[in-house]
Parts: C-alpha cells; sequence; structure tokens
C-alpha cells in the first residue's frame, strides 16, 4: 500500500468520530482504490510496454517501408529503361526488317542497274565510234550518209538518255525504300509503284533461287491515277505481299514433283472502286491454314523457318495499311489453292 | 550466191533474219529490247560487210521456237535472267534436245556470280561473259569462232 492510503487508513483506525462500521467500509473502500490503483498501474505498465512495442515495430515498419519504396523507385527505374530498349529494339526491328526487304531486293537492284549501265557504256562508245566516221564521211563531203549517221549518234543518245534515267530510278527508290519515312502523304502513281516492285522482287527471286520461275500476271486500271499515299511505306507493303506470294509459289512447287505440271502464278492488279483504291497480290501457291489466318497480322508470326522471316512483315504492313493510311488489308486463301491480299486505300 | 530468207510472221517472236552463205549467224537472246539496236549498231561494220547475220528473241521460248522452226544458228548469245523461260534453262534445253551437234552457246549476264557461272559451265556452256558487255573482248571471242 503506497504511504498515503497508509496514512489516510491509519487516520481512519485511530478516529473516534467514526462508527466502527464507517471504518470498515471506509477501510474496504481504500483497499479497494489500491486494488484499483493497482491494476490501472498495471494496465499502465502494459500500455506503455505495448507503446515501445509499438514505436519499434512501427519504426521497424517505417524502415521496411523506405526500403520497399527504393526498391519500388529501383524496380521503375529499371522498367522505364526496360521500356526504353524495348522501344529502341522496335525501331531496330523495323529498320532490319526494311533492310532485310532491302536485302531481298539487292540482286534485283543489280540485275535492274547492270542493264541499264550496259546500254549507257555501250551506246556511249558506238557514239564515239559513229563521230568518227561521220567526220571520215565529212571529209570526204558525203554530206547524205554523214547526215544518216548522225541520226544514229541521236538515236544512241536517246537511249544512253533512256537508260540513265531508267538507272536513277532504280537508285533513288531503293534509297527511298531504306530510308526512315517522313510520313508525308504525296501523289503517286500507284500503278508504276507496283509494277517496279513487281521486277525488282522477280529478278531479287530469280538471282536467289535459280530454279525459280513463275508466270507472272499484271492488270492496272488507268483511272486509279496518282494516289496521295506515304510511297516508300506503301511501297515496303506492296513488296511484302510480292515476297510472301513468291515465297508460297515456291514452297507448292517444292512440294509438288514435277509431273503435276503446276505452273506458278502471281498476278498483281489494281482498282478504282468510286472514293477508294484497291491494289491486289495474289498467287496460286500454298494458301494459308485456318489455324495461322488469325495470327498472320500479329508481330513476330512467321511460319518460315528459323531465320528466314522476322514475323513482321505482315503486322507492319498492316500498321502502315490501317493506321498509316487510314485503309484496310484483307486476305482471302484457300489452303493448297491460293492467297488474295486485298490493300484498300482511301482517295 | 545470196540467198535471202523472209522474215517470219509471227507476232511473239520478234527477230529479224537474214541469211547470207558465209555469214556467221548469231542469235541474240535477251528480254531487253534495246539489245537489238545495240547489236546492230556495234557490229554494223560485220553486218555491212555480210560478216555476221544477227537474229534476235526476247525469250527463252522465243528461242527455242526460232531453232525448232529449222533456223540453224551457229552461236547463240543468251541472257541468263529474263522472265519465264532463263537462259540457263534454255540452254540446258538447246545442249539435251537440239539436234547433233547443238549449237555453241554463250551465257550473257548481269549476274557474274560463281553460282551462276558454275551451273552454266555445268549445263555445257561455251562461254560466260556478264553486262556490262564488253564488245571489242566479244568481237574478238566471235572472230576465233568464226
Amino acid at each position: 500500500m503506497s504511504p498515503q492510503l497508509q496514512t489516510i487508513s491509519d487516520f481512519i483506525k485511530n478516529s473516534s468520530a467514526l462508527t466502527d462500521a464507517d471504518k470498515e467500509s471506509l477501510l474496504k473502500n481504500i483497499k479497494e482504490a489500491e486494488k484499483n490503483q493497482s491494476m490501472i498501474q498495471f494496465k499502465l505498465d502494459r500500455v506503455d510496454k505495448d507503446r515501445n512495442t509499438l514505436s519499434v515495430m512501427l519504426q521497424e515498419s517505417i524502415e521496411d517501408l523506405q526500403k520497399k519504396s527504393l526498391a519500388i523507385e529501383e524496380t521503375n527505374k529499371e522498367l522505364t529503361k526496360t521500356l526504353e530498349e524495348l522501344k529502341a529494339t522496335q525501331k531496330q526491328l523495323i529498320q532490319s526488317e526494311k533492310m532485310a526487304s532491302l536485302g531481298e531486293l539487292t540482286a534485283g537492284i543489280a540485275h535492274e542497274i547492270q542493264n541499264p549501265l550496259n546500254f549507257v557504256n555501250n551506246f556511249s562508245e558506238v557514239s564515239s565510234e559513229l563521230i568518227d566516221e561521220m567526220t571520215e564521211l565529212l571529209e570526204k563531203n558525203h554530206a547524205k550518209e554523214a547526215k544518216a549517221i548522225a541520226n544514229e549518234i541521236k538515236m544512241s543518245l536517246e537511249k544512253i538518255n533512256f537508260h540513265g534515267k531508267r538507272a536513277d530510278g532504280i537508285v533513288k527508290s531503293m534509297l527511298q525504300h531504306s530510308r526512315t519515312s517522313n510520313n508525308k502523304k504525296e501523289p503517286v502513281d500507284v500503278n508504276a509503284l507496283a509494277d517496279e516492285y513487281l521486277r525488282l522482287a522477280y529478278h531479287g527471286m530469280r538471282a536467289k533461287d535459280k530454279s525459280f520461275n513463275a508466270a507472272m500476271k499484271t492488270d492496272y486500271d488507268e483511272s486509279v491515277g496518282l494516289v496521295k499515299i506515304i510511297s516508300q511505306d506503301i511501297g515496303r507493303v506492296i513488296l511484302n505481299l510480292i515476297t510472301n506470294a513468291f515465297y508460297a509459289v515456291m514452297e507448292k512447287k517444292r512440294l509438288q514433283s514435277a509431273e503435276d505440271g503446276y505452273e506458278p502464278m502471281i498476278t498483281v492488279s489494281t482498282k478504282r472502286i468510286g472514293e477508294k483504291i484497291e491494289i491486289k497480290v495474289k498467287d496460286n501457291g500454298t494458301g494459308i491454314p485456318q489455324k495461322a489466318l488469325d495470327k498472320i497480322f500479329q508481330p513476330f508470326f512467321t511460319t518460315k523457318p528459323t531465320g528466314q522471316g522476322t514475323g513482321l512483315g505482315l503486322s507492319l504492313s498492316y500498321d502502315i495499311v490501317t493506321k498509316g493510311h487510314g485503309g484496310e488489308l484483307k486476305v482471302e486463301t484457300k489452303e493448297g489453292a491460293h492467297t488474295e491480299f486485298v490493300i484498300i486505300l482511301p482517295l | 550466191m545470196k540467198q535471202k530468207k523472209e522474215p517470219i510472221q509471227n507476232s511473239s517472236l520478234f527477230y529479224h533474219y537474214k541469211s547470207y552463205i558465209h555469214q556467221m549467224k548469231i542469235l541474240v537472246v535477251d528480254d531487253e529490247k534495246d539489245v537489238q539496236v545495240l547489236f546492230e549498231q556495234r557490229f554494223r561494220k560485220e553486218i555491212r560487210n555480210k560478216e555476221m547475220e544477227f537474229a534476235f528473241a526476247y525469250s527463252g521460248e522465243d528461242a527455242l521456237k526460232y531453232l525448232n522452226e529449222m533456223h540453224e544458228a551457229v552461236l547463240i548469245l543468251s541472257d541468263i535472267n529474263m522472265p519465264g523461260m532463263s537462259g540457263l534453262e534454255l540452254l540446258r534445253h538447246i545442249k539435251e534436245k537440239h539436234h547433233q551437234p547443238p549449237p555453241l552457246v554463250m551465257m550473257i549476264t548481269a549476274y557474274g556470280d560463281a553460282d551462276n557461272y558454275n551451273i552454266a559451265m555445268k549445263l555445257g556452256a561455251d562461254d560466260f561473259l556478264t553486262k556490262p558487255l564488253e564488245f571489242s573482248l566479244l568481237k574478238e571471242k566471235l572472230k576465233a569462232i568464226h
């Protein structure tokens, strides 16, 4: 008992003013109060202990949270870095897909340049020889014959000019193909664009695979005229579709025996329908199996053996046509029979 | 002594054909149509002096048709990369199926790669030249055959 309560108890016990019953009652109350005080003290001690424990725990939790927050921050930084790396890789992949398709064309380009160059070199040499002949004739006063030779020189020079421009056109379009798109839509002769890529892809395939052979049919609608498109992007789509078509007919030919009489055929056509134009690339190759059809426009989906396809061609083509030009890219196919891709562009 | 053959009237077979005794008959096969003008200009003296005569076919198929119609050619100068039948297929046809002895076949190509060269030689090509064509070299080769 506390000294204070002891003093009060002693005072009550010794008091003559109180009855024994009152003393007993008061002393009982004091004992009760003492008990309560002990209990409260005990509880206070408990609370104090708990508070200390809680404080320690809270401190630990704060430290833990701080650590976790730092870790999250670190993870965030890593994720941001990874995202940036992914974006850079995506850019690189798009570029490598572009360069891969350009690689497909390398041999075609060589062919398309060597041929005009053959004419430029030889017609210029011929012109020089003809000038010597003409000078000789003029010295002998054979004006009529000299004039005939002058006409031949003129023709040779026209051929030089024509084939020089032809080579120039090929180089320019290849540079355009490999350059990053400037996203600028300009009026383009879609028929000429389709035909150019068909030729390049064909010669490219022929150079790569000596046994490659396919009949090519073209049907260009003159009323298509000039269409406002990003030339190098739509060029890439056409090239991709034509390359895929060549691959499909080659695969079919490979799987069939020579006696089957299979004749590979690629058809490229254009058509104007109201305020839209259609560019169709059709082949009588392997067709696309139904189970692959849903996935063909997904990035990285390819049925080609490892190393032969990036799986980005059709997915990039789809984005170029739909997002880049507000058009549609449709496919119609029958396994083992044919595939037809249709690019629909608004005018 | 001159014996002139009439040009064959066939729209798919675009060539001109003049035959003279002692002339070297050469069939040029190339899908590039300006090849005809080029050869006629570069060999104008030989054509004028009737040392050589040229016929032109613009595809492997046309060349075979020309040969099958019994037109003789001592020498065939063929491009390799042509739409339809390639020059290498034409070479194989000529060397395997043409009446004996088959004409000489000289391949002229924009692809001077080892693959093309090896295949051509395996199929029996008699020579292999690359574009841009050195006509002085070609003339030397033709004169050596003549």
